[in-house]
This record gives C-alpha cells, sequence and structure tokens, in this order.
C-alpha cells in the first residue's frame, strides 16, 4: 500500500491507464484537425472524435449528434445556461437552480442576472435534497429553465431527477442538470430522466482534465443554446475552437469503461464505503452530512464534533480528503453547501468529505479508518470544546467572542 | 499551502496539553475565539506569589497553526512574569511560526488569550484588567 492514499475522488479522478493508451495515439501520429475534410490526416481525427462521441452519447442514453464537447464541465454549464437564456429570452427572463449547485452554475445565473435575467435560488432540505412542491409553486409563465444537479459534490445527495424534469416540462420550461458527480457512477438516462440539457466532466471518470461535454437535446423538443464563444462554427455551431482530439478521445473510451464497469464499481464501491462511514460513526459526536438513501455509491461526508477540520486534515496527513472548513478555502467561510442543509458553522468547519474510486482498495478504507479515528482522538484530547461538552457544558449557552 | 517544519514540530508534538484548576486564585484562564469561526483556544497560567507565571497549559479547537500558536505561547509563558508575558506580541509567533498571511489570525488569538489568561489573574488577585489598546496587525 502506497501513502499517501487518495480519497478526494469527487475533486479529481487517477486517469485509467486504459483511457491513456487510447488517446497516446492522437497526440503524436493521429495529430491530425478534427476540422480538416481534405486530407488524411484530419479524417483520421474526425472518426476518432465521431466514435467518442458515440461513446459519450451511449452512456447517458443520447445520440451522437446531441453531444457538444467542451473544455469541462464549468464551460459546459456555462453554455447551458447562458446560452438557453440568450437563446430562449423572447418567451421568458426567469430561471431557477438550487442554493447547493456548484459555483459554474451558481456564477453563471448571477451573470444572466447582471443581463436582465430573474433567477429563483431554491434552498434544500436539511438532508440536501430540494422541496418539489417549493420548485412547483416557484415555476411561473415565464420559466424557461430549471437547472438542478444530479448528485453533489459535497455530500453525494442524488436529486429527484425525473420528479423534477416533470415539474419543468408541465410548465413549458426546459430541465439542465450539471451531472458531473453523477455521470460513470450510477444509471444516468437523459430520455428516461427527462433532461433537456446535460453537463458532464471527464477527470470526474477517470479521464483526462481540460475536456467536458454538454447534451443538448435535439428531439422532443429541439433544444438550441446560443454560442458563448465566437469562431469557426465547430460542433453544430453552438461551440467553436479546435477540438480537442486526444482529451475527446480519452474521455470517449472514459464513457465506455464506465458504462462496462459502473455496475460492479458501485457495487463494491458502496459497500466500501458503508463500511468506512460505519466505522467513523461509532466515533461518539459523529454525524453523516446529507440524505444517506438516495446518495452516490463513492461519497460520504462526516462531521466530527469539536474537532476542526483542517486540523484534522493535518493530522491525517497520509489521507487526500477534503474538508468544508473555511480554513481550507479562500474566502474564509465554511461550506456553503453544509450551510444550506442548516448545519451550524461549528459542524460545518468539522466535516470531512471521503470520495472513493475506481482504484480505491479495501486495505486503504481499513488504513483510513484506523487514521482517522486516532486523529479525531487525538484533536479531541487537545479540544476545549470536547472538554467542556464531556463536562456537560452547553457550548450554546457561552457567550464567544466572535471575530 | 505547506506547513512550516515549526507549525508541524509544535502540531505533532504539542506542549502543555492540559487543564489547570481554574477555580484556584492561583490560576488565569483565557479562553477566546468562537466555534462558529472554527477557532477556540483556551490558555491557563499557573502564577506564584511573585507574579512569576510557574505553568501553562493549552486546549485548541483549530486548524494546525492554531494549535502550534497556542503550544508555542504556553512554551514563552513559563518562567516569565505576569508583566512580561503581556508584552508578547502576536507577529513574535507569526516570525517563529513562520506562519502564512492567511493564518495571521492564528496568532492574534494566541496574544488574546495571552492577555485575558493574565487578565483573568489580575481581576481575581485585586488588580485591575489591563486593556488593550494595540491594533493587531
Amino acid at each position: 500500500m502506497d501513502l499517501p492514499i487518495y480519497l478526494d475522488n469527487n475533486a479529481t479522478t487517477p486517469m485509467d491507464p486504459r483511457v491513456l493508451e487510447a488517446m497516446l495515439p492522437y497526440f503524436t501520429t493521429k495529430f491530425g484537425n478534427a476540422a480538416s475534410r481534405n486530407h488524411p490526416f484530419g479524417w483520421v481525427a474526425e472518426e476518432a472524435v465521431d466514435y467518442a462521441r458515440e461513446q459519450v452519447a451511449k452512456l447517458i442514453g443520447a445520440t451522437e449528434k446531441e453531444i457538444i464537447f467542451t473544455s469541462g464541465a464549468t464551460e459546459s454549464d456555462n453554455l447551458a445556461i447562458k446560452g438557453v437564456f440568450e437563446m430562449y429570452k423572447d418567451k421568458g427572463n426567469h430561471i431557477i437552480t438550487t442554493v447547493t449547485e456548484h459555483k459554474a452554475v451558481l456564477d453563471a445565473c448571477k451573470h444572466v442576472e447582471k443581463m436582465g435575467g430573474r433567477v429563483t435560488y431554491l434552498p434544500v432540505k436539511e438532508d440536501g435534497l430540494i422541496d418539489l412542491d417549493l420548485l412547483e409553486q416557484s415555476m411561473s409563465s415565464d420559466t424557461i429553465l430549471v437547472s438542478v444537479m444530479y448528485g453533489n459534490n459535497e455530500i453525494g445527495v442524488i436529486q429527484p431527477i425525473k420528479e423534477i424534469a416533470a415539474i419543468a416540462h408541465k410548465h413549458g420550461a426546459l430541465f439542465m442538470t450539471d451531472a458531473v458527480q453523477a455521470v460513470g457512477k450510477i444509471p444516468v438516462n437523459v430520455i428516461t430522466d427527462g433532461i433537456d440539457l446535460l453537463a458532464l466532466s471527464a477527470h470526474k471518470i477517470y479521464g483526462p482534465k481540460g475536456v467536458g461535454a454538454l447534451y443538448v437535446r435535439r428531439k422532443g423538443p429541439r433544444v438550441k443554446v446560443t454560442a458563448q464563444m465566437d469562431g469557426g462554427g465547430h460542433e453544430r455551431g453552438m461551440r467553436s475552437g479546435t477540438l480537442n482530439v486526444p482529451g475527446i478521445v480519452g474521455l470517449g473510451k472514459a464513457c465506455e469503461l464506465c458504462m462496462q464497469e459502473m455496475e460492479s464499481e458501485a457495487k463494491r464501491l458502496s459497500a466500501l464505503r458503508d463500511k468506512l462511514q460505519s466505522s467513523l460513526l461509532e466515533l461518539e459526536e459523529s454525524y453523516v452530512n446529507g440524505n444517506t438513501e438516495h446518495r452516490l455509491p463513492h461519497v460520504a461526508n462526516i462531521s466530527f464534533k469539536y474537532v476542526e477540520g483542517e486540523g484534522l486534515m493535518m493530522a491525517m496527513k497520509d489521507l487526500a480528503v477534503s474538508s468544508g472548513s473555511a480554513c481550507t478555502s479562500a474566502s474564509l467561510e465554511p461550506s456553503y453547501v453544509l450551510k444550506s442543509l442548516g448545519l451550524s458553522d461549528d459542524l460545518a468547519h468539522s466535516s470531512i468529505r471521503f470520495g472513493l474510486g475506481r482504484f480505491t482498495t479495501e486495505e486503504e478504507v481499513d488504513y483510513a479508518i484506523e487514521v482517522t479515528k486516532k486523529s479525531v482522538r487525538h484533536l479531541r484530547e487537545l479540544s476545549p470544546l470536547w472538554e467542556m461538552f464531556k463536562e456537560g457544558i452547553d457550548l450554546d449557552k457561552i457567550e464567544w467572542a466572535e471575530h | 499551502m505547506a506547513y512550516s517544519d515549526k507549525v508541524i514540530d509544535h502540531y505533532t508534538n504539542p506542549r502543555n496539553v492540559g487543564t489547570l484548576d481554574k477555580s484556584s486564585h492561583k490560576v488565569g484562564t483565557g479562553l477566546v475565539g468562537a466555534p462558529e469561526c472554527g477557532d477556540v483556544m483556551r490558555l491557563q497560567i499557573q502564577v506564584d506569589d511573585n507574579n512569576m507565571i510557574t505553568d501553562a497549559k493549552f486546549k485548541t479547537f483549530g486548524c494546525g497553526s492554531a494549535i502550534a500558536s497556542s503550544s508555542l505561547a504556553t512554551e514563552w509563558l513559563k518562567g516569565k512574569s505576569i508583566d512580561d508575558a503581556m508584552k508578547i506580541d502576536n507577529m513574535d509567533i507569526v516570525e517563529e511560526l513562520a506562519l502564512p498571511p492567511v493564518k495571521i489570525h492564528c496568532s492574534v488569538l494566541a496574544e488574546d488569550a495571552i492577555k485575558a489568561a493574565i487578565n483573568d489573574y489580575r481581576v481575581k488577585n485585586g488588580m485591575t484588567a489591563i486593556e488593550s489598546e494595540k491594533v493587531h496587525h
């Protein structure tokens, strides 16, 4: 077993060697521009891109013409939200999203507000799921788009996508989902789920960084987005720029592997995750954040009360995990996702996200359990709050000097 | 962000972790910070009849730099008079531990904890609390 152990697979995943192998020829011998229609170099590249398009489409139940390649999910989110707003603004200017979305969605929505749009940010319940009744009530005749993420990156909860899509459609709006964390991990199908636009990324599914895709529905209804970049009119005019052929080949291969292995992988990972979670919950005053029933198979977000997340991660130096603690973010604010569940700031500060992946072994999980338990106990010995809790002092009754 | 060797040393082998009897009139206790802000420090000093600090203990809820700052503070407090201890400046801690700018607040908290502990002792023993007029760096 090599140290440190990587348990941050929601941030990024290592590339599968089979993906790398598929990509390599497209850096050197098969280097052509997929838009070069007049010689074999271009044809080879175009063929590879078309094949990848099929591989991606298959994984999400789409057709290849509905896949637009981008530089990653941030670009896909931006293209979907701003692109739909610009394309459909004569129809209405209202977009509905949730407070727990990824920043790429939230900030694209903020941009839309500056362009004259109106955005509703739905709160979530304390388990991280949205309230469908509230969504229904928020719909209006000028709502053009509902954008709700499939699986959350911090807590892993899976939103009721089918129901959300149905509500959006009932009111004549499009439904978009940022499915970066869900695609390749659980079955996602744009037809049965009723998805009109979907953002995905290669590097979360054992593919390369810097490449992603946006699914744009072509039938029932035919969805259009306004391009956000001017240029050669690639990708059916929706996304200009020379195609990143090796990256796209990698994304395609990554999707194919997920298609083949997702089911067994999900079973294996959820068993390991459950083992990790139940072992860590043996620690007093530890809590799982978010719904545990509707959750991605490889994620567990746990708060260890009276211990601060960054301090804890320092003790667990052989584990690569992440925390909702303010100290780990540039803004010095604890995670907005955890806070939106109604978690108090101190519990948000005490959270650790464990993200398992394709290459995580049981031996690594056992080691992670041991190190985490040891570290939590060690830091509680250092924690004045733990001592006060043990003495029965109500910490909420103390007047803390905020700084 | 990498931690300095001194922060790692104090974090891994914290000096003077523990609790003194806060009801004793020879013990001054400073509890600063807030759980919502992600750091709480409790620093305690044991003072003899000549106003010399004979022992110091801490417990801290916070990041590695907060733990290291309070551990270092207890080391510096031992053997100092309460008047000299009052002069410990947060920037001395920053320098000693090579704290990066985003962690300066940890040293500020340690200085606040020192002053709060000394003032607690002073008030307990019939002296007035010393107001700190200093503007933190």
